[in-house]
């Protein structure tokens, strides 16, 4: 407080105490005091309110404290202070609120600048101290001996170093030298020698070495290069927008629609009008050549004999009664090998035929000699299928009645294979009996059935035609199309002359029907090991499997009443293409199908689809082609469901009906074959075939339509011709015919393998398969699907026509009968009338001759004169 | 008075309907939604969906080209039919013709 000591002598006698005296240990600066609550008041500085611990400063201004002094004069509390405030240069005081009485009164004012500065920066400074931990006391150092051992590590000197200097003689300095040589190993003088000596006293082994090591953090440096991709749809499911049906009123009745579509109407029509008048893409050049080349010579239509196919122990002798294409693998067929016997042939040369059991050949183009695989029949297969989705599937319907099916996927390798006829030894068949047949035998694969149907449930007589169902829907119980949940192709239809049209499904029955026992037995049977390497794929069904449903077709309306069937053909039903070519992707799953873990599902979980036909076609061993439907109607009489009655029956072929096909270009068209004459018949005219051919002299034994171009199949014949009809050229005849073999044809079937490859595979009763080419004139499309169509229209209406003729014609037959009834009728009176006519005028012509005086009696005078 | 407004627009689209080779047509409003159509629903969603996007780009385009231009008027002839557009600001008028037949 050297201001205060500064004071006036006056005042030095009234030493005021100063604050230093009271306490010492008060630094100068520094001022305690007490503030009223008046005073906090004023000046804003309230205890605990204002001015807090934690923020404890407050600055106060001069002139308000000068003022309030001035105020309140001696009650002010800063009248102790008056002096200092009056001589503080600056213009704020701090004003300290010490809260711990540190310094023994609840405020505290600092009296100079340079104070102030130190007490605001003082919390910055006494924060970062009470950060730092104060450092432990030291404590006396406690040796342990180690210092020791610094002691004697360290380099000390022991003595003082020496220092010599070393220099020549003056006198030598520069004088002339003389160098000689001397051979430093002739004298032991001329070098001194240090050699190495094993010391005994160092024998130690050094135990111990000091040696330095630095804890270092372990490095390592790699790289990675991350790879920038960006998240890609891969699979997007959507389902599109519609409109409610309010909705799409609420647009329709819009007046914007209305001015927008008459709007718009009028550049419609001119567009669709010029298309009309002329279609200015259609090259006409390019036309005008295709035409030229179709008059060209005959050699051009000539169906070139590709290669053929025989065996000499299988087929020789035999005849062929079906072949089909191999679905996926190019240039795979199978044939099936049949005997030609009669009936009572075969049961005198059973036990031969025992021995030699029927077979299925598979032929590959590339090796003509080999069959590729044998398939094993229990009896003479009529007709064969390979499954849609699974071609390693087959079906075959016998002559016995029984249905049987192949697995060959143990095999499939060996048909995509492109072999040579090498020799291969088959040690897959430990127990087979082919041991004693030639070496060359056991190249060929024989493969046995692996399940067949049960022989009192299936069909009584001969199954002709086997075909299996598209893989979208299956049939009930029923008879209903329903959903097919798996997408693969499980039910077949198959039928036969018992009357009996028959459909299977190769999904495991269900099993509730089951007894415990039986089930045990199975599975026990499972567990056997099979011999002769039969597959296991469908061995619930062997000899057990039952038809789904049996369709007969009961006695119709006409004569005969022995209605058998021969050949039917599954209405290729309308079904949204869009959802078959979704599901493709999921028709081949990934591994092989179990078929024994299908179930058929119970009807209430499937769902019926509405828009599949149900009828079918059906050619009968008599000539007649019956179109019904295989919905089993419920019998009010008994309540057992039953078959219904068929639409529509026609006679229209002389013998036994052997083709039924539909065109691949037309849902509706189908070719009937039968006897000696052909139909073609469009599904929804029912009053007869549309086109009807002539009778030919050699009975047709079989016709396919050709895959490529609309409007032309071919006829197969018995004296071994082939004929091929076009629609569009000629309909009396046939426009080509070549002869293929001498003995009558059995089987033709057309394939597509490359866009310059079409095959026709021909089957002739001498056991041999022809593969002929279809040559460009052939196979082109020379017409278009619409001309094809306006033709079949244009007969449709032609039928029609002579049916409407006929009616008529009929009516105008009763009505001319009716008519001439009347006018007999009438004519009888007129002719009473005249006859009485007649006799008035005989009498009118005596009366006018007796007048005259002449009469019929006087005939010979002369009347010359009156 | 509404249906007055309708007979007129289905009384369009039967003059249109009526013309040679027509196999469909559709109305669509702005967002490609189908209003009205003569094939079945799947077809009809289909051609909308599709064509709403074309008739979208050629737009673009022509308008790219020349701001001041704008489409009126799409044909898109493929071997085997003609699918012409008409668009608008807030419709679309699609027709398929086979100009062969």
């Amino acid at each position: 407080m050297t201001k205060m000591t500064n004071l006036n002598n006056t005042e030095k006698e009234h030493r005021i105490l100063s604050h230093t005296d009271v306490l010492p240990d008060v630094p100068e600066d520094i001022f305690p005091m007490v503030l009223t609550s008046a005073t906090q008041e004023l000046f804003e500085c309230r205890a605990d309110e204002d001015v807090t611990q934690n923020n404890p400063y407050k600055l106060l201004k001069k002139d308000d404290i000068l003022h309030d002094m001035k105020a309140r004069a001696a009650v002010s509390d800063f009248h102790p202070v008056k002096q200092t405030v009056l001589n503080y240069p600056g213009e704020e005081l701090l004003l300290v609120f010490d809260r711990d009485f540190k310094y023994g009164q609840s405020f505290y004012l600092v009296l100079t600048e340079e104070a102030k500065q130190r007490i605001l920066q003082e919390p910055e400074e006494e924060s970062e101290q009470y950060v730092c931990r104060t450092p432990e006391p030291q404590q006396p150092w406690v040796s342990l001996g180690s210092e020791l051992e610094i002691e004697e590590e360290s380099v000390k000197d022991t003595r003082e170093r020496l220092k010599y200097l070393v220099s020549r003689v003056r006198k030598k300095f520069g004088a002339p030298v003389n160098f000689t040589d001397r051979n430093a190993l002739e004298s032991k003088e001329g070098y001194i020698e240090c050699t190495s000596y094993q010391d005994r006293n160092f024998r130690l082994i050094q135990m111990e070495r000091n040696s330095a090591t630095q804890a270092v953090l372990n490095l390592k440096s790699s790289a990675t290069q991350t790879q920038r991709t960006f998240p890609r749809n891969m699979y997007t499911q959507y389902k599109p927008r519609e409109l409610t049906e309010e909705e799409k009123e609420n647009y329709m009745s819009s007046e914007n629609l209305k001015n927008f579509a008459s709007s718009a109407f009028s550049r419609f029509e001119i567009a669709i009008q010029q298309n009309k008048i002329m279609d200015v893409f259609f090259d006409d050049w390019q036309a005008l050549s295709e035409g030229d080349i179709a008059f060209g010579g005959k050699a051009d239509t000539y169906l070139k004999e590709y290669q053929s196919f025989t065996d000499l122990q299988f087929s020789k002798d035999k005849s062929i009664s079906c072949i089909k294409w191999h679905p996926t693998i190019s240039g795979v067929i199978a044939v099936s090998v049949t005997e030609k016997m009669s009936f009572e042939e075969r049961i005198n040369g059973s036990t031969k035929l025992l021995l030699n059991p029927p077979l299925i050949l598979f032929w590959s183009f590339s090796d003509p000699i080999n069959p590729q695989l044998r398939l094993e029949c229990p009896d003479d297969v009529l007709s064969f299928d390979f499954c849609p989705s699974d071609p390693n599937i087959i079906i075959g319907g016998c002559m016995n009645g029984q249905i049987v099916l192949w697995d060959v996927t143990a095999h499939a390798q060996r048909l995509h294979g492109k072999r040579s006829g090498e020799r291969r030894t088959t040690s897959a068949y430990p127990g087979s009996f082919m041991a004693f047949e030639e070496d060359k035998e056991n190249e060929i694969p024989v493969l046995l059935y692996c399940a067949v149907s049960s022989i009192e449930n299936g069909h009584k007589a001969p199954v002709t035609d086997v075909q299996w169902l598209p893989e979208n829907f299956e049939i009930s119980i029923t008879g209903v199309p329903v959903e097919n949940q798996n997408q693969i192709c499980v039910q077949v239809v198959t039928c036969a002359p018992d009357c009996c049209v028959m459909f299977w499904d190769i999904r495991a029955p269900r099993p509730a029907a089951h007894s415990q026992a039986e089930r045990k037995q199975k599975m026990e049977e499972k567990q056997l090991e099979n011999p002769r390497g039969i597959p296991n794929t469908f061995k619930y069904l062997d000899l057990s499997w039952k038809p789904l449903i049996k369709v007969y077709e009961s006695v119709a309306v006409f004569v005969n009443e022995t209605y058998k069937q021969c050949h039917l053909n599954m209405a290729h039903t309308h079904y949204h293409y869009i959802i078959i070519t979704r599901f493709d992707i999921y028709l081949m799953p990934e591994g092989k199908v179990e078929y024994a873990l299908l179930r058929v599902p119970s009807e209430k979980q499937l769902k019926p689809l509405e828009d599949i036909s149900t009828m079918f076609c059906v050619g009968t061993e008599d000539g007649e082609l019956v179109y019904t439907s295989w919905k089993l109607g419920k019998d009010d009489d008994s309540g057992r469901l039953l078959s219904g009655k068929p639409s529509r029956c026609f006679i229209v072929h002389d013998s036994l009906v052997n083709t039924v096909k539909r065109s691949p270009f037309f849902k509706d068209i189908i070719l009937t074959v039968g006897g000696w004459n052909f139909a073609v018949w469009k599904e929804s005219v029912m009053n007869g075939p549309i086109i009807l051919s002539p009778c030919s002299q050699k009975r047709c034994m079989v016709g396919c339509w050709s895959l490529s171009n609309p409007g032309m199949f071919f006829i197969g014949k018995e004296d071994g011709n082939i004929e091929v009809w076009d629609l569009l050229e000629k309909t009396h005849e046939p426009s080509h015919i070549q002869n293929i073999s001498t003995a009558s044809i059995t089987c033709m079937k057309p394939w597509i393998i490359s866009s310059k490859q079409h095959f026709l595979a021909v089957s002739d009763d001498f056991g041999t398969l022809h593969i002929l080419q279809i040559p460009w004139t052939l196979r082109n499309p020379s017409s278009s699907e619409s001309s094809v169509n306006k033709y079949f229209e244009k007969e449709v209406t032609r039928l029609m026509f002579f049916d409407k003729r006929k009616e008529t014609m009929a009516k105008q037959k009763t009505a001319t009968e009716a008519e001439e009834q009347k006018k007999k009728t009438l004519s009888e009176k007129t002719e009473e009338e005249s006859l009485a006519e007649y006799e008035s005028y005989l009498t009118l012509e005596k009366d006018i001759l007796k007048e005259m005086g002449v009469s019929l009696q006087e005939e010979d005078k002369p009347s010359n004169e009156v | 008075m509404q249906s007055d407004l309708i007979a007129e627009v289905e009384e369009t689209l039967k003059r249109i309907q009526s013309q040679k080779g027509v196999q469909g047509i559709i109305i669509i409003n702005a967002e490609g939604i189908p209003i009205k159509s003569t094939l079945d629903n799947s077809s009809t969603v289909q051609y909308a969906g599709l064509l709403h996007q074309l008739v979208m780009k050629t737009r673009s385009t022509v308008r790219d080209l020349d701001p001041q231009n704008d489409l009126t008027f799409l044909r898109v002839r493929s071997k085997k039919n003609e699918i012409m557009i008409a668009p608008d600001k807030d419709y679309f008028l699609i027709v398929i013709q086979n100009p062969s037949d």
